[in-house]
């Protein structure tokens, strides 16, 4: 069949310019292929009425209608019957299919009147569903299948020594293991090809992702079957909610549904994000990438800029009953799980907006009983108006606190992880914006009216920070040049902060602990219990300091630290080439660095420190990519159970140390007897060899003594001995007459 | 123990040789002259000048009588270790790679390039071990190769057999009196060449290094290979320790090979392995380019290593060296 002109392409080669209006000549020549029947409805539920008020009727229904489309009053066939009666039913024509569908949409289940409710159909899906045959007249139950057991998708935190999981991804093979400290990890299993990207882990460990190129597969349970698939061609990221319910998938290309795609609707044609229902496996709602707001031109260099999307794009309020994702610079879309309908049917506007973060934990508000979620955002300077950082509870959508900004540069909001306090690092630059300094703004969430602390006695730009999480101390990095990509690293310092001691209850303003000057550090990774943190200097090539501090160190506390509520000691510094990535484990006990492949060839592989840095292992491994700890839900014990534990730690240690040393000599033995074995065959294989040998000498008539074989006992310390021998040498002999 | 740094030489070092009492050491560069050094102290002791080209290699005979060397100018001669006179030139067709006197002295080989159309060979001397007496210019024997050309190649006990080590990594046994093939292994990766094969003191095994990133210790009796030794830079060179069970190799990312050359990136390091249990169990650091020799003291009491930086590294084994020892090991000694 030649190609009507509906299906040729858009883009045929031409030159848009020379291209030539053929508009006219395309309605006139054009084909319709469904001979109009996607155009036709079928409204039911009218009223019986007689002949001579049919037409009143009509046009009734006609000024309802053409809310939805274009249609008139001889595109409308309401027949009668023998008694001259209207039937309850009318065909209408409407002048596109678009239309007859939007009517369909819109007033299928709406009332007509008191008595009366419409039922609007396609015409050709009642041909489609209604004809005859094609739905059962008897009802027949659906077939559901026998309850089979699935596995136990938390197994893993059963494990009797309650040791935690950890996936490796090296080559082409991803493997689970159990760590096992300072010996090898033990592996559970390991996969080729299980991954064609990379692998994630859901947020409470239940599921482990990974990415392919028909999309992304969750897996779990002992026999880690697969267990859910959302299948996004060309998918590259995904990201899933915190409790695990959805999951957003990503691609970078939208999405190219076919007619007979068995699981995508053609509602996901074009779309770059789809948000799943993890439990169903069903799409809930999918959207298209926003083009970036920012310049794709560099002003000053002419260069294209390369966009970074912002991930995640959707972000989760924290009880997974919101997802917003923002329209840089216009507003915030807020959609209510698990329906994804927009909150209030609107976006809100908010103009200018930069940033938004939810609160990463339910806030408890003082003085505010009812449920709230708030999310965090700030605006930059807008001709007069200063910038601003404004708090919203959702779903009320009030703001709750805003403050006021000068000279602003860019912001970054860092919510502490109870959501007690939001961090608003501001860079700010000088009137002649020549030099930048960072002011922190810190809302205390849960105190009333949201009082806002400054911290300025920062000279220098800011460019990491981390709160301390379930606490109130952070670690923030500063450096005097302004970052660039040069191969030699900037000279940053490295600072600690606490709250002041006060009486009484209440956290004390934030005070500067200790600044540590002349590092390289660029990376700040708090160990997920809080009071340990690790200060890092990662991606780069010349520097790869670890530095392990510890903010309540059990020792003698300096005089001048007494007002504080931290006792800063420095446990450890270590030293890893090339690091790239640093995990804790999820119990706060272990830090793994790795050298990943993905950023350089040299050294991939990874270390194993304690929390205090003391290393435990190393391990160098060929194309090394990911190390990633399997993270664990949150802890079922109570309060006052945690409290217990922590109090009986002495006997419960003896335990686990006992436990320790017994299977630390059930492995030492395998492998000294492994060694005993290989060291016995040595000896046998050197016995036969010094036999034959002297067998051979003395066939030859030769001494049978081996060389450098019998005198291996003798002169074990390696103290020869040692001659000096003194040669005097008389040069030239001449008498000197003194006087 | 403190090394002593040797800086004698202006390029990279190409051998050392400890004499068989492990007093004295010879190291030869590509700078044209043999240097002979106190293995104790440090102490230059004198050169040995004539070569008019890299010097590729050298020997001591057993009795500390006779040097011979081998250089990039077609010669191998032989000199006089106490006055430092060349006492014989033999003339070769091509460079000569490495030489090696038999366990008794009366026999050198020499390892000669593929070059100039000529095939790679191995030609044996007959040697007398005396100053003064005439040595014979005429080759006693002489080993064609022509599948790949030999790097390195060594005698085993009792001159029985002459090992070669190749370009393709494999390894070959000749018959030391006629020189006929007796076997060739594979005991490398396909064409990653073998970089150096030295002997265990009763020369009944060596070891091998190649650019494969290991290193092998093969019985000379039917080149059966007993260890692996697994790395993680291109080997040039290996050593098997007398006294202790060890084995040094030593290596390092080529120049070329390297885009940022720190000491750390090249991997320029001296690793011990024990050479029973194949673990890596110590490195010793100090050279700024890859390691091109290692000879230990026959006599086990310290190693040197010559590098691409033109230093020899001489390091004396202190206590813990000696009382290093696997548990199974101690059991073994104390039963």
């Amino acid at each position: 069949m030649a190609p009507s002109y509906n299906d040729l392409p858009e883009d045929n080669g031409y030159d848009s310019e020379e291209e030539l209006d053929y508009s006219d000549l395309q309605e006139q020549y054009d084909v319709r292929l469904e001979q109009g029947l996607d155009a036709f409805v079928v409204i039911d539920g009218l009223p019986v009425v007689p002949e001579d008020s049919k037409q009143k009727l009509v046009k009734y229904l006609l000024k309802k209608l053409t809310t939805a489309g274009k249609t008139k009053e001889d595109a409308t066939f309401m027949p009668t019957n023998d008694q001259g009666m209207t039937q309850g039913y009318a065909f209408v024509e409407f002048k596109s299919p678009e239309q007859a569908i939007a009517a369909a949409k819109t007033f299928n289940g709406t009332p007509f009147d008191k008595k009366h409710t419409l039922a609007v159909n396609k015409l050709t899906d009642i041909d489609r569903y209604g004809r005859e045959g094609r739905v059962d007249d008897e009802y027949h139950a659906p077939h559901i299948d026998e309850f089979s057991e699935k596995d136990h998708l938390r197994w893993w935190l059963g494990d009797i020594a309650g040791r935690d999981q950890l996936v490796m991804y090296r080559g082409d093979s991803v493997g689970v293991f159990w760590n096992k400290k300072k010996d090898n990890p033990e592996n559970i299993l390991d996969r080729k090809n299980w991954t064609e990207f990379f692998v994630q882990w859901s947020p409470q460990g239940t599921f482990l992702t990974t990415i392919h190129t028909q999309g992304a597969q969750l897996w779990g349970g002992p026999s880690w079957s697969k267990t859910h698939k959302f299948p996004h061609p060309g998918c590259n990221l995904v990201d899933i909610s915190p409790s695990e319910k959805y999951i957003t998938t990503w691609s970078f290309k939208p999405i190219e549904v076919t007619e007979d795609d068995p699981f995508l609707t053609l509602e996901e044609d074009g779309k770059n994000y789809i948000i799943w229902d993890v439990a169903t496996e069903k799409p809930l709602r999918s959207f298209q990438t926003h083009d970036l707001a920012s310049p794709t031109v560099d002003d000053a260099t002419g260069q294209p800029v390369k966009k970074k999307i912002p991930w995640p794009a959707f972000k989760w309020s924290a009880d997974d009953k919101y997802v917003a994702r923002m329209l840089e610079g216009q507003s915030i879309s807020i959609y209510e799980l698990p329906k994804m309908n927009l909150l209030d049917k609107t976006t809100i506007k908010i103009e200018g907006i930069r940033d938004f973060e939810w609160a990463p934990a339910v806030p408890q508000r003082e003085s505010v009983k009812g449920y709230e979620q708030l999310l965090c955002f700030w605006t930059p300077e807008i001709g007069s108006n200063p910038a601003k950082v404004g708090l919203m509870n959702i779903p009320a959508k009030e703001i709750v606190r805003t403050r006021n900004l000068f000279n602003v540069t860019d912001a970054k909001l860092h919510w502490q992880s109870q959501g007690a306090y939001v961090c608003v690092k501001v860079d700010r630059h000088s009137k002649s914006k020549k030099s930048l300094a960072t002011n922190l703004e810190i809302f205390r969430v849960k105190e009333k009216g949201v009082p806002v602390e400054v911290v300025d006695s920062i000279k220098d730009t800011v460019i990491n920070f981390a709160w301390e999480p379930k606490g109130d101390r952070f670690v923030l990095i500063t450096t005097t040049e302004v970052v660039a990509a040069t191969a030699v690293p900037p000279k940053t310092a490295v600072s600690f902060f606490c709250p002041e001691k006060i009486k009484g209850a209440g956290v004390g303003n934030f005070k500067l602990i200790r600044t540590i000057e002349k590092k390289n550090s660029n990376a700040i990774y708090w160990s997920p219990k809080g009071r340990f943190v690790v200060v890092a200097t990662v991606h780069s090539q010349q520097s790869f300091d670890l530095d392990f501090w510890d903010l309540d160190f059990e020792g003698e506390k300096p005089e001048s630290d007494k007002d504080l509520t931290a006792n800063l000691q420095l446990m450890n510094t270590a030293d890893h080439y090339g690091v790239t990535d640093i995990d804790w484990d999820p119990t706060g006990r272990y830090v793994a660095t790795s050298a990943s492949v993905w950023k350089h060839t040299m050294e991939n592989g990874y270390h194993l420190y304690s929390l205090s840095g003391e290393l435990l292992r190393e391990e160098h491994i060929e194309k090394f990519k990911q190390l990633l700890w399997r993270p664990r839900p949150p802890t079922l014990l109570s309060r006052d159970d945690q409290k217990q534990i922590r109090k009986n730690l002495r006997d419960y240690s003896k335990d686990f140390e006992e436990q320790d040393r017994i299977e630390e000599d059930k492995e030492k033995g395998a492998i000294v007897e492994e060694r005993r074995r290989t060291l016995s065959e040595w000896l046998a294989w050197r016995a036969n060899t010094e036999e034959d040998l002297r067998e051979e000498r003395r066939e030859m008539g030769l001494d049978t003594e081996i060389n450098g074989v019998d005198d291996k006992a003798e002169d074990a310390d390696g103290e020869g001995e040692q001659i000096e021998e003194l040669v005097e040498e008389v040069l030239d002999e001449f008498e000197e007459i003194v006087s | 123990m403190r090394p002593i740094l040797l800086q004698g030489h202006e390029r990279p070092l190409t051998q050392i040789k400890y004499t068989k009492d492990g007093d004295i050491l010879f190291s030869t560069a590509k700078d044209q002259i043999i240097c002979a050094w106190f293995s104790a102290n440090g102490e230059r002791l004198g050169t040995y000048h004539g070569h008019q080209g890299a010097l590729w290699t050298v020997d001591i005979d057993p009795t500390t009588t006779l040097l011979a060397s081998g250089a990039a100018d077609n010669t191998v001669r032989l000199w006089d270790v106490r006055t430092g006179k060349c006492v014989k030139v033999l003339e070769l067709n091509t460079a000569v790679k490495r030489v090696e006197f038999s366990e008794d002295g009366t026999q050198l080989l020499a390892v000669t390039e593929k070059r100039m159309g000529f095939l790679g060979t191995i030609v044996v001397f007959d040697i007398k071990i005396d100053v003064d007496a005439e040595q014979s210019s005429e080759p006693a024997m002489t080993i064609t190769c022509d599948e790949s050309k030999a790097t390195v190649a060594g005698w085993s006990y009792l001159s029985k057999y002459i090992i070669a080590g190749h370009e393709d990594g494999s390894v070959s046994q000749y018959d030391g009196k006629s020189g006929e093939l007796l076997d060739n292994y594979p005991a490398h990766e396909d064409g990653m060449p073998v970089t150096d094969l030295q002997w265990s003191p009763d020369r009944t095994y060596f070891i091998t290094s190649s650019k494969d990133k290991t290193a092998k210790v093969i019985s000379a009796r039917n080149l059966e290979v007993l260890k692996t030794y697994v790395t993680d830079t291109p080997l040039n060179t290996a050593t098997i320790t007398p006294k202790k069970d060890f084995v040094i190799l030593g290596g390092g990312q080529a120049a070329i090979d390297v885009t940022t050359t720190s000491s750390r990136q090249g991997k320029f390091e001296a690793r011990f392995y024990h050479r029973i249990f194949e673990d890596e169990i110590g490195r010793v650091k100090g050279h700024f380019g890859p390691l091109n020799t290692i000879a230990v003291d026959p006599q086990g009491r310290g190693y040197a290593s010559g590098g691409e930086d033109g230093y020899v590294r001489v390091h004396h084994f202190d206590k813990g060296y000696f009382d290093f020892m696997y548990e199974v090991e101690k059991e073994q000694a104390r039963g």
